[in-house]
């Protein structure tokens, strides 16, 4: 990943969102993640990865991600160009899934309430400060565990073992 | 201070004398199990971290029953390719699309045991606690660090303890009693939690009821959930295991997130409605909603009591001219007890279609989709929108019985109210 920012405009979703709407069960078949791409959030908004753009974040509710172990998910949404996604909540697989495909997910109490969709948002990992370029607000992210930071800052699970496999 | 079954486990398996929740640990796994539609994403991540060799070929179990037998070139190409990577691997368990479902043909063949820690490419692997093990379903990535390394970090959960007593209503099974609780903890009120199911209608519980609890623990968020192992748990895995347990109980001063008390003696047959499983209503409530198809079978209700419920229903009556009965036994074994039993015959002669074991019904895989504007009720774990078909769809959770009954009237019905 170059750097820990991301600058993106804002996608909207709701509560509860589960693995089966971001990716729905009849593409798992696939094993290549740009053929998984097209269909992100399909469950929810046929058109989704046509209309975004790279960077583009993902902004909804609490308990993004429930359900299904689906790695798929986050490597669709991840391959379709959004630069993260960030949530009130996320179920657990989800988040750890997220992190270790290098799609930062990032907790931010108060932001389905301060983030419209097509808000352009700068989102700083470092300092962990969400700012809101249209209506000036700013939010802080929760912290995140360190070994997760560090997970995230070698681009996901997969370049930080090739690192670190001896030591594991 | 007292620690709990998890606390246990996951001290053990990270070779430290103790450990408290919200603790990171690096823990030692005992088995790693795939499935079909994620292994092939977990051995790519292996390989792009550098081994080319899984770390113990006698603790990766490889179970093809998502799409069993495939029904797509995508499938059987991925299922050539998983087969071709065991026997280059040499593996020592890989259960074949005739297997059945993973978290019903583990314990089966042996591969849980109390006190282990069980991690799963799949979601439902938490239904293993229903052993005394610690299971938990990780993504293809983790999976991949494992088979590479066989081990996996995890946080430590905090655990919500879930007493439950009182004697079961006639009619009211396990299903009633998971849905309950979801219903009461909510679609992630337990997030990063471990549950531990306890009381004396656990205790009284056949370990096929106790899996279904164990089983739906991730529909709240859960990392896990568990029963601890007792003289019916060792009983079944006698003979199955090679019979080297290690067992953990809770201390009695453990250190609960919550405690919730659940009196099941007057409970009534409880219903999850669209979209959400924590959207559990008393079936008075929904009785009455037209369906078009029921399914019983899934990790959730696909065992042979399971079975033997819907047939106690079934046997002498026939299902409803505008419905569907779809069953698909849990496992091979399953359904060759349930032939035996004779319980196909009557549930065949019910009207049922019966399928072999596999996945394909419950996540909207091969079998029994719904049509647009078609309402499913299923004993399986999940009704998002869209999961067994069509978005436009609506999906109905209820316990094998009540599914069995409302294929009778077409509609959601009380099975003690039947004529």
């Amino acid at each position: 990943m170059s750097g820990m920012m991301l600058r993106g405009r804002a996608w909207r979703f709701g509560d509860d969102v589960n693995t089966d709407l971001i990716m729905p069960g009849k593409y798992l078949e696939l094993v290549d993640p740009e053929e998984m791409a097209p269909h992100a959030m399909e469950g929810l908004d046929l058109g989704f990865a046509e209309k975004i753009e790279d960077g583009d974040i993902v902004v909804v509710g609490a308990n993004f991600g429930c359900g299904s172990s689906r790695e798929q998910a986050p490597l669709a949404l991840k391959h379709a160009g959004v630069g993260g996604v960030v949530a009130e909540s996320f179920a657990r697989i989800f988040y750890r899934n997220a992190i270790n495909v290098g799609l930062p997910a990032l907790e931010c109490p108060g932001v389905s309430e301060a983030v419209r969709e097509g808000d352009t948002l700068e989102i700083d990992m470092t300092t962990g400060v969400i700012s809101n370029e249209d209506t000036g607000a700013r939010l802080g992210i929760d912290p995140m565990p360190d070994f997760m930071v560090e997970v995230l800052r070698e681009g996901g699970l997969v370049p930080y073992m090739r690192k670190h496999i001896e030591e594991w | 201070m007292g620690e709990t079954v998890s606390e246990k486990v996951l001290a053990r398996a990270s070779g430290r004398e103790e450990v408290r929740a919200g603790e990171i640990v690096k823990a030692r796994v005992d088995v790693a199990m795939m499935p079909d539609l994620t292994t092939i994403l977990a051995v790519r991540a292996m390989e792009a971290m550098g081994r080319d060799r899984v770390w113990d070929v006698d603790r990766v179990v490889i179970v093809l029953d998502h799409v069993a037998p495939a029904s797509t070139l995508m499938a059987a190409t991925i299922h050539r390719d998983i087969r071709r990577f065991a026997r280059e691997q040499s593996l020592k368990h890989l259960y074949d699309v005739e297997s059945g479902v993973c978290h019903q043909v583990l314990p089966e063949r042996g591969h849980v045991k109390p006190g282990a820690l069980i991690v799963g490419a799949d979601s439902h692997t938490c239904t293993h606690g229903a052993f005394g093990a610690f299971a938990t379903g990780v993504g293809s990535t983790d999976m991949g660090a494992v088979l590479a390394t066989g081990k996996t970090w995890l946080r430590v959960p905090e655990t919500i303890r879930v007493v439950v007593d009182g004697v079961l209503p006639e009619q009211v099974a396990p299903k009633d009693v998971i849905l309950r609780i979801i219903g009461e903890i909510g679609a992630d009120g337990a997030t990063y939690n471990a549950v531990e199911f306890s009381g004396s209608t656990v205790a009284e519980m056949s370990v096929s009821g106790r899996m279904t609890l164990c089983n739906m623990a991730i529909e709240m968020g859960a990392k896990t959930g568990i029963v601890e192992p007792d003289e019916k748990t060792l009983g079944y895995l006698r003979g199955r295991t090679d019979g080297a347990f290690d067992p953990v109980w809770a201390d009695a001063d453990a250190e609960y997130k919550r405690v919730l008390e659940l009196d099941v003696g007057q409970l009534e047959l409880q219903i999850a409605c669209p979209h959400k499983v924590d959207n559990v209503k008393p079936i008075s409530e929904v009785a009455g909603t037209r369906i078009d198809q029921a399914f019983i079978g899934s990790c959730t209700n696909g065992r042979l009591e399971d079975l033997e419920a819907a047939r106690s229903i079934l046997k002498g009556r026939h299902i409803h001219p505008d419905v569907r009965l779809l069953v698909v036994p849990a496992s091979r074994d399953v359904y060759m007890e349930a032939l035996d039993a004779g319980i196909i015959q009557d549930l065949m002669t019910a009207g049922a279609t019966v399928s072999n074991p596999s996945c394909g019904a419950c996540f909207g895989g091969h079998i029994g989709l719904l049509a647009p504007g078609e309402v499913g009720l299923t004993t399986s774990n999940r009704n998002f929108r869209g999961r067994q078909g069509s978005p436009e769809a609506e999906v109905y959770l209820s316990s094998p019985a009540v599914a069995a009954a409302s294929a009778v009237t077409g509609a959601i019905t009380d099975p003690r109210g039947l004529r």
